[in-house]
């Protein structure tokens, strides 16, 4: 890892080591935020397959209807009873906050209940296919917006917990070490700084020692100089 | 209030008529992409279907809305039924979030003989 270039001072130090206990408190609530995420995205994933799966036969068969409706009596016909509803789906949009990541909840609000008899087309020109068809696809309708609604919790979902991952690896494998690594050279140049200033102090003693020992012109000799 | 939207062949979606969708009928996967664009702009919808068929080719244009809240762009199977199109999309979801298919792979696998 490149060298950081950082004061050797023990205030730096001190300010890298609080950095480094913040990315620590990060990184664990970003892991246990993501290990949150990760549980919510798969129960969403979950109940969407099941749904999909569902839907997706229902859906098979409301086609089949339809196109029944539509050979017995006549394309044509098919568009000019369905052109004209009198159901009205509306949505009202809500949203609901799933660990800080804000999905939209939806509900629907039906005028008319969409069921065959509230049809605004005459029963005389249309067959009995195209009302079982409409009855049944009205059936689905809470499903289908079920649906909409789980799958975009979950790509939602899936965003969030893609960043989330990143932040906690940036942390874990980029910003931690690299404090650490600081930390560690600011340590060892104070102590090698402090090494330096010992070794510097026993010399200047060793010096004073001997100057104070040496033996003075006008005095007996003691015999016990120390080594230089 | 908002809206819910389908795009689709007029042979899938005419149905959804029946329920107060707001129907747009789209020729070509072009076309769909110029309704769905159109409809996501106004800003009155909050769920657009899309059937499969057009779904599959407009993969770019549905990444734009991917992160948005809204509108959902979903997709459903068309008149000739279900090509696995939404249950592929959900799987790269989750390989996207987890970084593996955990849920489908039993579905992956090759048959036991």
């Amino acid at each position: 890892m490149a060298e950081l270039r950082v004061n050797p001072t023990r205030m730096e130090m001190k300010r890298y080591q609080a950095r480094y206990q913040t990315a620590r408190r990060g990184h664990k609530l970003l892991k246990d935020k993501r290990d949150e995420l990760m549980r919510l995205f798969l129960d969403v994933v979950r109940e969407d397959k099941a749904l999909r799966e569902r839907v997706e036969a229902a859906l098979a068969d409301v086609y089949a209807g339809f196109s029944v409706a539509g050979a017995v009596s006549g394309p044509q016909m098919l568009g000019e009873a369905l052109i004209c509803p009198r159901a009205e789906a509306e949505l009202e949009l809500g949203t609901r906050n799933l660990m800080s990541v804000n999905v939209p909840v939806f509900r629907v609000r039906l005028h008319g209940d969409g069921s065959a008899a509230h049809c605004n087309y005459g029963f005389a020109f249309t067959s009995g296919e195209l009302d079982a068809a409409v009855e049944s696809l009205g059936g689905i309708l809470g499903d289908l917006l079920r649906m909409a609604e789980l799958e975009k919790t979950a790509q939602l979902l899936a965003e969030e917990i893609e960043r989330t991952r990143r932040r906690v690896n940036a942390l874990e494998y980029i910003l931690m070490p690299q404090y650490l690594d600081i930390i560690r050279t600011i340590r060892m140049r104070l102590e090698e700084n402090e090494r330096g200033n010992t070794t510097r102090l026993m010399k200047v003693k060793d010096m004073m020692l001997a100057a104070a020992h040496r033996p003075d012109p006008g005095e007996d000799e003691d015999g016990d100089d120390p080594p230089d | 209030m908002y809206k819910i939207g389908i795009i689709g062949r007029r042979d899938a979606v005419q149905g959804f008529m029946a329920l107060g969708f707001s129907v747009h009928e789209a020729a070509d996967a072009q076309q769909a992409a110029h309704e769905l664009h159109a409809m996501a702009r106004a800003g009155e919808y909050a769920v657009i279907f899309l059937t499969e068929d057009y779904a599959a080719q407009l993969e770019d244009e549905l990444a734009r809305y991917r992160s948005q809240p809204t509108p959902a762009v979903v997709s459903l199977p068309g008149q000739g039924g279900s090509a696995g199109y939404g249950m592929n999309s959900l799987r790269r979801a989750v390989e996207r979030a987890v970084g593996a298919d955990i849920l489908f792979g039993e579905s992956l696998q090759p048959p036991r003989h």
